[in-house]
């Protein structure tokens, strides 16, 4: 199929464009999003595209504009709203826990919700620790709420196109550091639906599983094991809820090992979920117990070198899967 | 602000008649409920209108088809004012399959979305966003209905006060703000929350026009949503509404409400809604006792089919609930 190179944020742009000029009840709201494009240049266009009724700028008022959002998705509209950064989603809580997840099941089925949280998340800015959180493990504990993190510009625009068609809350989940990297898009048409994950790299020893901006860091470690003549499967699930469930437990069937790479800090997070479906349903075929390579117990600091310190790097994952395979290195062997 | 009871042109008996039926039908359910609630038949969470009914009474009747309503714990007269189908209601509340919500929600949660009522809520203060959002999602699809949001003093004081309003001003939105300030969150005084009591003039302060009623008249309440939604209909929303009432009662079925001071509920008594809307139907529209007792026993008897409908339906069953549980 042809394809384009695109930006990750040219990528949603084109999303959003699209199904904007699709259907006329997809409007997006956001700090900053209007004349001026938005903080990362991802709604460049649209108000002179789409009018001022369709794209507005909001005061800071983050409890706000997920509230009237989800209430505009409740009378029928299909509203996105952009939050500058995830951490200030924490303001619109009750909003999405409270009102957004549950409104389908009190209204017994009746009720959807088509709401979108368009927001980012991670660290790489050296924007500490009120900027740099990965906060996906709050919103996959709450049934109701789909958790959706695309790693490459396809699965942006793919997953974003979708999100607009389908009926309940989205935390559609950006990552700051992927907007400016580029990858090739389909021409056309292009929709990724939910619970459908991705073989970012075919591979035999190992399975990896990994999304958002682990998937560049986990390929760049496949790659160095290559070298080694370690042969890595990286699995990017895309959705976190619904998760592919499938595609993992078929995949760690056939390597026989697991590594599960977040840049969330560990504890409660979804790798340790997926840790255990894993082995669920994988134990007794498994030659080595799931390695979780997860961001430190601890806010992210501003200092550079501590802030990559506490979220997982390339070494970290070559180092998890090498323990997995049992593999010596040769500096501990010599000891 | 202001809005005295306007009666400009004299309403008709089908207009009075229309604010009695809905204003003795809240009363009906709520005094009725409660017994059910006695006899064990309701559980949970149950926060009676009673003292109330003159605000939805007069807000609905000021509305169309195609409006919206979001409402508050305090639900289940807003339901009726709006049309629900008393039938539907009460099973909810006793939780079976033929209610609103398949008894999934309950009294807190009772919604209606084909019908416009975007639904009661759990949360204090979460109509406010919900129903400005509807209103935003009217205005970008080009609908002049309006959105009206039943709200409370207790809400009043929560950030999503100032900043849903806030939005809806600044985008011109068809959006009503009710406040039903009946001087009570539970059991704490409206005076141990704010310094001014009088919560229209918040409205005031981010320049929305904001209007302070008598919630206990029904006709007020009706000419001050007329001027309102008037107001959003020609562009220049939203409106607050301050309705000043009182609950009859305590907070919720089990809440002996011993904190309400007798004097005070006294005088809310003597100007009780329902008897308002009775004697503006009679004095007004020159009815007979004999018809209104007989609009009375027909409003009864219509909530007593409702019970025995919903004690006839049938029970929700954990299979269905399974079945409706799978992709969450
Ligand atoms: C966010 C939130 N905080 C607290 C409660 C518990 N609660 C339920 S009703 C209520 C009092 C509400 O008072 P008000 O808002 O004035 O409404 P009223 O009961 O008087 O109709 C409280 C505190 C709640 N449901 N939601
Ligand atoms: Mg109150």
């Amino acid at each position: 199929m042809a394809t384009r190179e695109l930006m990750y944020r040219e990528a949603l742009r084109e999303a959003i464009d699209e199904e904007m000029a699709a259907n006329p009840t997809v409007f997006i709201i956001g700090e900053g999003i209007a004349e001026r494009g938005g903080s990362y240049k991802v709604t460049e266009g649209l108000l002179a595209k789409y009018g001022p009724k369709r794209v507005r700028d909001t005061p800071i008022a983050e409890a706000g504009m997920i509230g009237v959002g989800v209430g505009a998705a409740i009378a029928g509209a299909r509203p996105i709203v952009e939050i500058l950064y995830v951490d200030f989603a924490m303001l619109g809580m009750d909003m999405i826990v409270n009102q957004a997840a549950k409104f389908r099941l009190m209204t017994g089925g009746d009720g959807r919700v088509p709401f979108i949280m368009r927001t980012q998340g991670g660290t790489g800015g050296g924007v500490a620790a009120q900027h740099s959180q990965s906060l996906e493990a709050l919103f996959y504990h709450i049934p109701g709420l789909r958790v959706v993190m695309p790693s490459t510009p396809a699965d942006a625009k793919g997953l974003l196109k979708y999100a607009l068609r389908q009926e309940d809350p989205v935390m559609f989940l950006e990552h700051k550091h992927l907007y400016m990297t580029k990858g090739p898009v389909p021409d056309g048409e292009h929709v990724v639906p939910f619970g459908v994950g991705d073989i970012k790299r075919e591979g035999s020893d190992v399975t990896v599983i990994a999304w958002s901006n682990m998937i560049p860091r986990t390929l760049e470690a496949a790659e160095a094991l290559a070298a080694e003549g370690i042969s890595v499967e990286v699995i990017d699930p895309r959705t976190l809820v619904p998760l592919d469930r499938d595609m993992i437990i078929k995949s760690v069937l056939k390597t026989r090992r697991c590594v599960i790479v977040q840049e969330a800090n560990r504890r409660g997070g979804v790798a340790s979920d997926i840790a255990s479906i894993v082995q669920e349903e994988c134990f007794y075929e498994m030659d080595a117990p799931v390695e979780i390579v997860a961001g430190m117990d601890i806010p992210v600091p501003f200092n550079l070198t501590l802030e990559k310190a506490s979220v997982p790097q390339k070494e970290d994952v070559v180092a998890a899967v090498k323990r997995v395979l049992h593999v010596q290195s040769l500096a501990a062997a010599a000891e | 602000m202001g809005a005295a009871a306007s009666l400009q042109n004299a309403p008709s008996r089908e207009f009075l008649e229309k604010l009695f039926r809905t204003a003795y039908k809240i009363r009906v359910f709520e005094s009725e409920g409660i017994k059910l609630y006695r006899q064990g038949l309701i559980r949970g969470y149950f926060h009676p209108y009673l003292g109330q009914e003159g605000i939805a009474t007069g807000v609905c009747a000021a509305l169309s088809e195609g409006d919206f309503i979001a409402s508050t714990h305090r639900g289940h007269g807003h339901c009726i004012a709006w049309g629900a189908d008393v039938n539907k209601m009460v099973a909810e509340l006793l939780q079976k399959e033929t209610g609103y919500c398949r008894g999934y929600g309950g009294s807190m949660h009772i919604a209606d979305i084909s019908k416009g009522n975007l639904g009661a809520n759990g949360i204090v203060g979460a109509g406010t966003p919900l129903g400005v959002g509807a209103a935003l999602a009217n205005q970008v699809k080009g609908s002049d209905a309006v959105t009206v949001t039943f709200s409370t003093d207790g809400a009043s004081n929560n950030g999503t006060f100032l900043e849903s309003l806030n939005l809806a001003a600044i985008w011109n939105l068809n959006f009503i703000l009710v406040i039903e300030n009946n001087q009570y969150a539970v059991s704490t005084r409206i005076e141990e929350s704010t310094r001014d009591t009088d919560l229209y003039k918040r409205g005031l302060a981010i320049g929305v026009e904001s209007h302070q009623v008598d919630g206990n008249d029904p006709l007020a309440v009706h000419a001050v949503m007329e001027q309102a939604v008037a107001t959003c209909r020609a562009g220049k929303g939203p409106v607050l509404i301050e309705a000043k009432t009182y609950r009859h009662m305590g907070h919720h079925v089990n809440d002996p409400g011993k904190y309400m001071p007798e004097e005070e509920l006294a005088y809310y008594k003597a100007r009780d809604p329902v008897d308002r809307a009775r004697n503006a139907l009679r004095e007004m529209a020159g009815v007979s006792d004999e018809e209104i007792a007989a609009i009375e026993a027909e409003i009864a008897a219509e909530f007593a089919d409702a019970v025995e409908f919903s004690k006839n339906s049938p029970e929700v069953t954990p299979e269905s609930f399974r079945e409706f549980a799978v992709g969450y």
